[in-house]
């Protein structure tokens, strides 16, 4: 036998055009920000990647005012076809600007460059360029003959995916006329601040697209502004419950897409060899920084043991460390509370009599990292069954019959996703429509198309993104 | 129709763990209509991810010396001599003059009546001779005119044979006849090392890869080779690695290593080295070997050779500062 080694193939930070700070964008510039500048870091090394100014409470107010000026003097009157010009543009320059995009999202992230070159970049360039189609066609979505755009919209994203999300929030709300104030994560800011310069460069009106860098605080101030119509969360289930309560009696529109611990069921008649690579995948794409994440495996008792033997094997191939190596599977964790909320939840596996299994791949020596790991012997009164982990932590179940699987799938307070894997279409058909998700997969897992709406139910929010769908909660229909 | 199923020593894997497999047609296909399934989308999406790992430096020298030491250096052609075949095993001993260090290739492959000519040419070399036989590309004579072919082959002296199944018996259902006809190659082999060509391009999809590869394996196959090279498509990344999945799971029921060979259609560095990620990944490091993993090819030497030089000497060398064959 001969030991092959992967020598490392890291892509060049160079391209990402690192700049030593970044500011705000309110109404068409890039301004001083009034709040205290952050600084953002590359999790797979801690080191700093640049200073990083934040909105105050008056950048906040001069951005929703731009934005309303924006949205009824140039952007709202603006015909269809025209505001489809800018998000063509826009969207062409992100996949033109694509391997920059995907280095910068890498460093700020932690994520390895294979996702954000080959999923990240091209789908938030996708997203954009659907939206951009649908700008002039709004009469025919479904939503009647003359759709109108709800006005100025407060959008709030989080850190795992920063460019996509951004992209998840700008498309529609621009496509169907409305002006945008967007808040990206504090620790994330910088593809959405490299996307405001594309729109400046793409000659996007002052004002139609607003990026406020901050904390919480800022994220508060923005959706909490009377000055919105509506407000578009991404995030923890627990901010969405306070933003919810919030907004509550406002009269301003809400959608809201959270957490989740999606269950991925595998029958016995599954494509087996299929099953484990969308396991793998549902839980250890983006370091399992995904809300609709299959962090649950309920496999079906018959087929147990030897699933979980292939599982093992293949999780044994995944490749950890730096984000930056093309042949890198599993990035660094972004954030240290992240990491240290990761090491937590997975104690408590230990404590509640879960089995640890953890992937004997080497980690860095430095940065923030967390191997591949599987709790089996997992029962469903566990926290690692119920609590969103938001990491490469997988814990498994098991089931004997459907109906057991139904019933394990739905126990739990969060509903955004689910997998099934059978080779019987009618088996296939009848999980899902019992299963309370918002998107259900069958033979896959995490694959995103801008066609096809997202969104989740119960304490993973509501509203849909993408598709036609998703055009709806842009739009007074 | 249910036929018996002749059971010789080999029958159903060594040991004889399969052996209510291959009883008899009915239970062979219930044995390989169980096997779980193979999404088409999900496995070629694998492919595709695998394919995108980057293979450079130090690495990518191994592997260019790896893929070379696995090659089944092939020549089946009509027009074949025995000049043509002496000339590719003066290649096979010593793939590059000028560097002395390049590993000679695992195999010339040859048909059986040019086989008594390689092995004279690469006596003492260490490379082995393979012959196809079993009335090769299509299999479609007699039986006994198939075991006569490879008897001609073993008497030349070739130690292993390149034997390919009847497509049309494994399409129609007649699992039995492709078992018995591979028990009775087998046997006809001797010490021979088999491989088993499936012919995938000619095959319904990768469940019935899957299920060609098991049955060439409950057979007593030690190699499962994806095609003959006359038929495209031929050695896809999608089917090498369902091949590869079912000599893993072979070895974990049994613990025997059988091998796979990659035929057909593999002409550059880059193709095979996508092909050692998948050995790699899939079956496990373990199959990163001339045992157990070949690549049947005729063009490939000559890129593994060129790209060899360039990591060495950091430019592009020139075709013509290559020995071909």
């Amino acid at each position: 036998m001969m030991a092959w080694d992967y020598a490392p193939a890291p892509e060049s930070a160079a391209l990402a055009n690192l700049k030593p700070t970044y500011r705000p964008f309110v109404d068409g510039e890039f301004v001083d920000g009034g709040g205290e500048p952050l600084k953002t870091l590359n999790p797979a090394t801690e080191e700093v990647l640049a200073e990083v100014g934040t909105a105050s409470q008056e950048d906040g107010d001069r951005a929703v005012a731009a934005a309303r000026r924006a949205y009824e003097q140039v952007w709202g009157p603006m015909p269809g076809a025209e505001r489809a010009k800018y998000l063509f543009r826009i969207a062409r320059v992100v996949a033109e600007r694509a391997r920059e995009l995907a280095v910068l999202e890498t460093l700020d992230n932690g994520k390895p460059i294979r996702e954000s070159r080959d999923v990240d970049v091209p789908t938030a360039s996708a997203h954009l360029f659907h939206h951009a189609g649908w700008a002039d066609k709004l009469g025919y979505a479904g939503l009647g003959p003359d759709p109108k755009p709800v006005g100025v919209v407060g959008a709030v994203i989080p850190w795992n995916f920063p460019l996509l999300m951004a992209a998840w929030k700008i498309g529609p709300a621009l496509a169907c006329g409305n002006t945008i104030v967007l808040k990206p994560a504090e620790t994330t800011p910088l593809t959405a601040l490299v996307l405001a310069e594309i729109a400046a460069d793409a000659g996007l009106p002052p004002g139609v697209l607003n990026v406020l860098p901050g904390a919480g605080d800022v994220g508060a101030a923005v959706v909490g502004h009377d000055g919105l119509d509506k407000v578009a969360f991404t995030g923890s289930t627990d901010v969405g419950k306070e933003i919810q309560r919030r907004l509550a009696g406002t009269g301003r529109r809400l959608t809201l897409e959270l957490g989740g611990k999606a269950a991925n069921i595998v029958y016995d008649d599954a494509p087996l060899d299929q099953a484990v690579d969308g396991v793998v995948d549902g839980i250890f794409f983006n370091q399992g920084h995904v809300c609709c994440a299959g962090s649950r495996l309920l496999v079906q008792e018959s087929v147990e043991e030897e699933f979980m033997e292939l599982l093992r094997t293949r999780i044994e191939t995944l490749r950890v460390g730096d984000p930056l190596d093309k042949n890198t599977d599993v990035g660094a964790i972004n954030s240290r509370p992240q990491l240290d909320r990761i090491v937590d939840l997975a104690a408590a596996g230990d404590a509640e009599g879960a089995h640890r299994w953890t992937s004997s791949c080497p980690l860095p020596e430095r940065g923030l990292f967390f191997p591949p790991t599987v709790f089996s012997g997992v029962e469903q009164t566990m926290r690692v069954a119920r609590e969103e982990i938001f990491g490469p932590v997988l814990s498994v179940l098991t089931f004997r019959t459907p109906d057991e699987a139904i019933a394990k799938a739905n126990n739990t307070p969060y509903g955004l996703s689910a997998g099934i894997w059978t080779e019987k279409g009618s088996k296939a058909l009848w999980t899902a429509q019992r299963v309370r998700a918002g998107v259900v997969w069958t033979n896959t897992f995490n694959r995103f198309d801008p066609t096809a709406p997202f969104g989740g139910y119960r304490e993973s929010g509501f509203g849909r993104e993408g598709g036609r769908v998703g055009l709806e909660a842009y739009l007074q229909a | 129709m249910t036929t018996t199923v002749t059971a010789p020593s080999t029958a159903g894997g060594r040991d004889g763990r399969f052996a209510d497999a291959v009883r008899d047609d009915a239970s062979l296909r219930r044995f390989l209509h169980g096997l779980p399934g193979v999404d088409h989308v999900g496995v070629e999406r694998r492919a595709a991810t695998l394919a995108t790992r980057s293979i450079k430096k130090e690495s990518k020298l191994q592997a260019l010396d790896m893929a070379i030491s696995m090659i089944d250096l092939t020549t089946l052609e009509g027009a074949d001599t025995p000049g043509k075949v002496r000339s590719l095993c003066a290649q096979a001993r010593r793939p590059d003059p000028d560097h002395p260090d390049v590993p000679s290739v695992a195999a010339v492959c040859v048909y059986p009546d040019l086989a008594g000519v390689a092995v004279e040419a690469l006596k003492g070399s260490g490379v082995a001779v393979a012959a196809v036989a079993t009335a090769f590309p299509s299999g479609r004579s007699s039986r006994a005119v198939k075991l006569a072919d490879t008897a001609l082959a073993i008497e030349a002296g070739a130690s292993e044979i390149d034997m390919v199944i009847d497509r049309g018996a494994f399409l129609t259902g007649r699992y039995g006849a492709v078992y018995d006809e591979i028990v009775a190659v087998k046997e006809a082999c001797g010490t021979a090392h088999l491989k088993v060509i499936l012919e995938t391009g000619e095959l319904a999809g990768y469940d019935d890869v899957r299920r060609a590869s098991w049955l060439a394996l409950l057979a007593g196959a030690d190699v499962i080779k994806t095609s003959t090279g006359k038929v495209s498509p031929a050695a896809t990344l999608p089917v090498v690695q369902v091949m590869l999945q079912a000599v893993r799971d072979w070895h974990r029921a049994t613990g025997e290593h059988r091998g796979v060979k990659a035929a057909g259609g593999i002409r550059t560095a880059k193709d095979s080295i996508r092909h050692l990620v998948a050995v790699n990944e899939v079956a496990g490091p373990a199959w990163l070997t001339p045992e157990l993993f070949r690549f049947g090819a005729s063009a490939l030497l000559g890129d593994l050779l060129r790209q060899r030089r360039t990591q060495l000497e950091g430019h592009y060398a020139d075709r013509d500062h290559i020995g071909g064959a």
